[in-house]
């Protein structure tokens, strides 16, 4: 079970007072009347799933009731932070590769970095079973 | 019966408290500190089980958690029965009753060694499902009698008399395991200051402190336990929780505890004299830091026959003797791949019982211990191995033949030793299982021959289970871990000084997994690997040769490492079999996942106070003990408790539910009936963009409607399919209150602050739920007017109070609001007050509505009601794959609102205009008095083969008092181009019906009476 810090409560809290909402950051397109059907398509229909750096949607449902964006690693369940809406993620998928390229280490972010090291074998296993 | 293994000195057993317990059906006698598992050794009771697959017997083979046979099922009544306790883990105590899990009729004699040989020496896996499966029909009779005889446990028939609960936690240090690690690490966290959980899942901490031969500051290391333990219990900082396993470890370190603590007093916590209190707790801790001090489970060595009673592991040999005072033979040969073992001959013949001799795999071993037994006159047999066990019932001789363990044959001549007890061992397996459960795999350690804990953030491991052997290296690296622990919690060092210990060499240990034989695995008598599962080296061996490579694949092939075991002995030996056989090596192989619960936990546990009353919230109206008092029958609608009818009796007879709803139906088309409609969601909305906000999340217009005025609104997904429907009415300018249908309530709020946190936070508009505040009463029929003009000053004139108005008034002389809804079709008033108002207004409509023969109805009648007007219920006439168009609701779409409203662009998506899609109609079955079933299928050719077309299904269905036969909702193919055809409606019973589509409308079409 997750412990997730709400960023409008400034808290910690049990997994159990949120939803997750799914995919983070979704574009509804500007002028849907003019969006094509693939576009519109993409937009019901289309999520990502990635190995590892997943950006989510997630409401405090039984607290503050906002709407707030996680990013989470989908292997290690590691949570890397969580921000309001209207701010971008400072941690992508495409900072970690950097970061691992360049060997620089990130700072301990207490709560938020308990789960598997990203950089622990595990991660570049498949995962059978 | 007397204890004949029992020795007069030593162990940590009361010999002045005799204990009388029965284990399948016959009565014995133990001591207080005893285990089921050691009582029943004391007295020489050597099968506890029979095997899962092959029904062999089977004997008690370890000392701890990781016993694989004595699996019993606790409880001397139904009420209190248990099962899948493990016989080494559960405490001794008067009156205990106790039988096998597995064998039927009984463990000595047992109907199912038939199925055993019936599939002669060897079933391979997979047997029972390739073999009984033929034919299919007489599965279900193969498989009652043979899960009878496989004998899981079972669950109590009758309710449990004890309580449990759930404590939560939050703890700097989490410490697993109260051996020389978990002790010391506590310790060092603990003096830092930092809050401290130590639990250990025996009856006494210490683990293996509390029977090793190796001395603390020069006394039993017992001692240094007892006294750290006594520092720790006064200490306020921390928890110590005995009796109590962590059973999962989870994301985020959120660790499960699982505490006995009545258990091992009595069958139940009022007989153990704690009435009222729990039998087991579950404690759900959120750790800063865990330390994993779990030790290590040893490895038995995989021979033929290594299942007979009286083969053990050489530690639980040492346990029994030094701990419970309990020698479980008279005559032992040890077999083993190390010198750590060794002490278990030492302690054997210390106990006065004959050492037969030692069989060590390796060349020349030449450690402390080795020597030590040498001294004492122990016959050590060197490049050796016991191969084989004889015997039928229990261990009688052991074969031991000289072995060349890297060509893996056996070489020199065979010799015969007399003995009834063999003790293995092949090494020692960190216990990883809990790191595992986090998804972080184990990591193999060439040295150890094992695999350690992989990294877990958070964790720190420590001692055995971090591959630290050795009494002096373990508390070191115990108390390290402590102090890191404590540091990472903010917390300075603490100064500790550990106890000394006496250096001992240990001589390097041998890799012997399975042991060779003269003849291959398939041939050879069996050797086991899982005694739990009955897998066997040639099961894994088989499984390989069938071209089952990865190790998780082979697992599930043969079941190793399933079930409650969690694959705690011979997972490793499986390992490495299936790397022998496939030429690899054990890494290369791979490990499986271990998941929880490390042992089982009992549902009792799992549930906590989480029964009975509290299992579910209940929600009731203010209206509920009226509802009670008039005698109605309830119906679940999510949470809430609604009125489903209200039964009279009549004649001293109860009405059926069909005989009550068409009275309470009649009663509302031809005079007046009331409603307790007070679930519906009830959102109250403002704001300067409020009917901005609305426009954008229903399908219709909203910009128009002035305050006074109620419209039904349509909600959608964004993918244009209903979600949502219900009325909001115009309080002020910028003030609305929406109603919701009464499931959907909590979505549909979570719903709009989505698209206004998400997609609009330029909006100016607030939601509150107010769903509560109110009672809604709906007064229904063509006398409504009538009855509450009498209660309201209120000008209820159809040309001042018109159809979809809405009022503020005084009601019963309480202010009210009155809404000139409907959904009866009747003309109808849904007066809400303050709900702590609800039952005055109420009791006062009862008292004005006698004359008018006012009837209370619930939600069945308001469902026919509903349906004869072709109103649609969310979630019964749609699923999610139905659009306002599909329902010919297209008066309700605006089409040309200027803003891209919510669902408003998939309409035009190709799948939603699409010309064959289900429409909704309504059905009239050609037999009036038939009720069509809800769910059933609609096809247009009754006489088309199987699979027939399916082109539509009943939603709703009732039998219409009014209309005098039954009628349906439902959604067809092209539906509405298919008024007046005839569809088949085949039911599962061979007959067909036969209905003909209709408007969904079937009364009053033009809607006339609501309009009055
Ligand atoms: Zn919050």
């Amino acid at each position: 079970m997750f412990y997730i810090h709400c960023p409008y409560c400034q808290e910690y809290r049990e997994e159990e007072e949120f939803h997750p909402r799914g995919q983070g950051h979704l574009m509804r397109p500007a002028d849907p009347d003019n969006a094509t059907d693939e576009e519109w398509g993409d937009y019901l229909f289309f999520r990502d799933n990635p190995r590892g750096i997943h950006h989510e949607l997630w409401v405090h449902s039984v607290g503050c009731r906002k709407f707030f964006n996680i990013t989470r690693n989908t292997v290690t369940y590691e949570i890397l932070e969580t921000y309001p809406m209207g701010e971008q993620p400072t941690i992508t998928a495409e900072s970690e590769k950097l970061r691992k390229e360049q060997g620089v280490q990130t700072a301990d972010g207490g709560w938020q970095t308990i789960g598997a090291q990203p950089d622990s074998r595990a991660l570049n296993e498949e995962i059978s079973s | 019966m007397t204890q004949t293994n029992r020795i007069d000195a030593g162990g940590r057993v009361d010999r002045a408290q005799t204990l009388e317990f029965t284990f399948n059906g016959q009565r014995y006698q133990g001591l207080k500190g005893d285990t089921l598992a050691s009582a029943l050794l004391a007295n020489g009771v050597d099968i506890v089980n029979r095997s899962f697959k092959y029904s062999r017997a089977r004997g008690i083979v370890a000392a701890g958690a990781e016993e694989p046979n004595a699996v019993v099922q606790l409880g001397a009544r139904e009420e209190t029965q248990v099962p899948n306790v493990r016989a080494t883990q559960q405490a001794l105590y008067k009156g205990l009753v106790a039988r096998s899990t597995n064998g039927w009729p009984n463990v000595q004699r047992d109907v199912m060694s038939w199925v055993g040989k019936l599939g002669g020496g060897f079933m391979p896996p997979g047997f029972y499902y390739k073999t009984f499966m033929a034919p299919a029909s007489m599965w279900m009779t193969y498989e009652k009698y043979i899960r009878k005889g496989a004998g899981l446990g079972r669950a109590p028939h009758e309710s449990d008399p004890d309580i449990y609960d759930h404590m939560h936690h939050h703890c700097d240090v989490m410490v697993i395991g109260a051996g020389p690690a978990g002790l010391a690490a506590a310790l060092s966290a603990a003096r830092a200051g930092a809050r401290v959980i130590l639990c250990d899942e025996q009856e006494e901490m210490g683990g293996s402190l509390l029977d090793t031969r190796e001395t603390l500051d020069g006394v039993a290391a017992a001692r240094w336990v007892e006294a750290t333990v006594k520092e720790l219990s006064g200490l306020e900082n921390v928890t110590l929780l005995p009796r109590t396993t962590a059973n999962g470890y989870h994301d985020h370190n959120f660790v499960t505890l699982h505490e006995r603590r009545t258990e091992h007093l009595a069958d139940t916590a009022s007989e153990a004299g704690f009435a009222g209190e729990s039998r087991a707790r579950l404690h759900r801790v959120r750790a800063g830091q865990v330390i994993l001090a779990s030790g290590t489970h040893e490895r038995p060595l995989v021979y033929a026959n290594n299942d007979l009673p009286g083969n053990m592991l050489a530690g639980a040999v040492s346990t029994y003797i030094r701990r419970y005072a309990v020698v479980p033979g008279k005559k032992l040969v040890l077999s083993t791949s190390n010198d750590h073992a060794y002490r278990a001959a030492l302690d054997w013949k210390e106990a006065g019982r004959e050492i037969v001799a030692i069989v060590d795999a390796r060349a020349n071993p030449d450690g402390d211990l080795v020597r030590q037994a040498r001294d004492s006159g122990i016959r050590v047999i060197t490049g050796s191995s016991v191969v084989e066990a004889r015997g039928g019932q229990r261990v009688t001789g052991a074969r031991v033949c000289a072995i060349d363990l890297e060509r893996f044959v056996v070489t020199g001549k065979t010799e015969e030793l007399e003995c009834d007890t063999i003790a293995s061992s092949g090494g020692y397996s960190p216990v990883v299982h809990l790191s595992s459960h986090t998804g972080t795999r184990p990591q193999w350690n060439e040295e150890l021959l094992g695999f350690v804990p992989g990294e877990v953030k958070g964790m720190i491991s420590a001692g055995g289970v971090a591959g630290h052997y050795g009494l002096d290296k373990t508390l070191a690296d115990g108390e390290r871990a402590g102090r890191e622990a404590a540091q990472k919690s903010g917390f300075s060092e603490a100064q500790i000084t550990l106890p000394a210990t006496r250096a001992r060499r240990d001589g390097p240990a041998c890799a012997l997994y399975q042991v060779p034989h003269e003849k291959t695995a398939l041939r050879a008598p069996k050797q086991f690997v899982d005694l739990q599962n009955d897998v066997t080296a040639a099961g894994i061996e088989l499984a390989t040769r069938e071209g089952f490579e990865s190790i998780e694949h082979v697992k599930r092939y043969t079941a190793l490492g399933f079930g409650t075991d969690q694959g705690k002995l011979g997972n490793i030996n499986g390992m490495a079999i299936a790397a022998r056989c496939l030429d690899r090596s054990i890494p290369e192989v791979g490990t499986t996942v271990f998941r929880p619960n490390y042992t089982p936990v009992t549902f009792g546990a799992i549930v906590g106070r989480h029964c009975g009353e509290l299992f579910d919230p209940k929600r009731y109206t203010a209206l509920h003990q009226w509802h009670v008092e008039n005698g109605a029958e309830f119906e679940d609608v999510g949470q809430w408790k609604r009125p489903w009818y209200f039964p009279r009796t009549v004649n001293g007879k109860k009405e059926t539910m069909h005989e009550a709803v068409a009275r309470e139906c009649l009663a509302v088309r031809e005079k007046v009936g009331i409603l307790d409609a007070s679930t519906l969601g009830k959102i109250d909305i403002q704001g300067p963009d409020a009917r901005e906000f609305m426009g954008r999340v229903y399908t219709n217009k909203w910009a128009q409607l002035a305050p006074g005025r109620v419209r039904y609104g349509l909600m959608c997904k964004d993918d244009g399919m209903l979600m949502d429907d219900g009325t909001t009415s115009c309080l002020a300018d910028n003030h609305f209150l929406m109603t919701t249908t009464t499931g959907g309530a909590a979505g549909v709020l979570e719903w709009l602050e989505l698209w206004h946190q998400t997609e609009w936070p330029e909006l100016q508009v607030y939601f509150n739920s107010v769903t509560d505040h109110w009672a809604t009463m709906t007064v229904t029929g063509p006398d409504a007017r009538k009855l509450l003009s009498e209660l309201t000053d209120l000008d209820l004139d159809k040309e001042s109070f018109k159809f979809m108005d809405w009022r503020d008034a005084v009601v019963a002389d309480v202010p009210a609001r009155i809404f000139r809804i409907s959904f009866t079709g009747e003309l109808a008033f849904e007066i809400n007050v303050q709900a702590n108002y609800a039952l005055h207004v109420w009791k006062k409509l009862f008292e004005h509505g006698e004359k008018h023969d006012l009837t209370p109805y619930g939600t069945e009648t308001m469902h026919v009601l509903r349906a004869e007007k072709g109103l649609i219920i969310v979630g019964q006439d749609t699923d999610g794959s139905v659009t306002p168009e599909d329902l010919g609701m297209q008066w309700a779409i605006g089409y040309d609102k200027p803003f891209p409203w919510i669902g408003k662009r998939a309409l035009s998506r190709p799948d939603t205009v699409r010309g064959d899609r289900k429409q909704f109609v309504g059905l009239k079955p050609k037999d009036p008095s038939v009720v069509l079933e809800e769910g059933a299928q609609i096809v247009f050719d009754k006489e088309q083969a199987i699979p027939m077309a399916m082109k539509g299904h009943v939603t709703s269905s009732y039998y219409s008092p009014s209309l005098g036969h039954g009628f349906a909702l439902a959604v067809v193919v092209e539906g509405r181009d298919r008024m007046g055809q005839t569809v088949y409606l085949p039911m599962p019973d061979g007959t067909v019906h036969e209905a003909e589509i209709t408007s969904p409308v079937f009364i009053d079409p033009k809607g006339e009476r609501q309009n009055v």
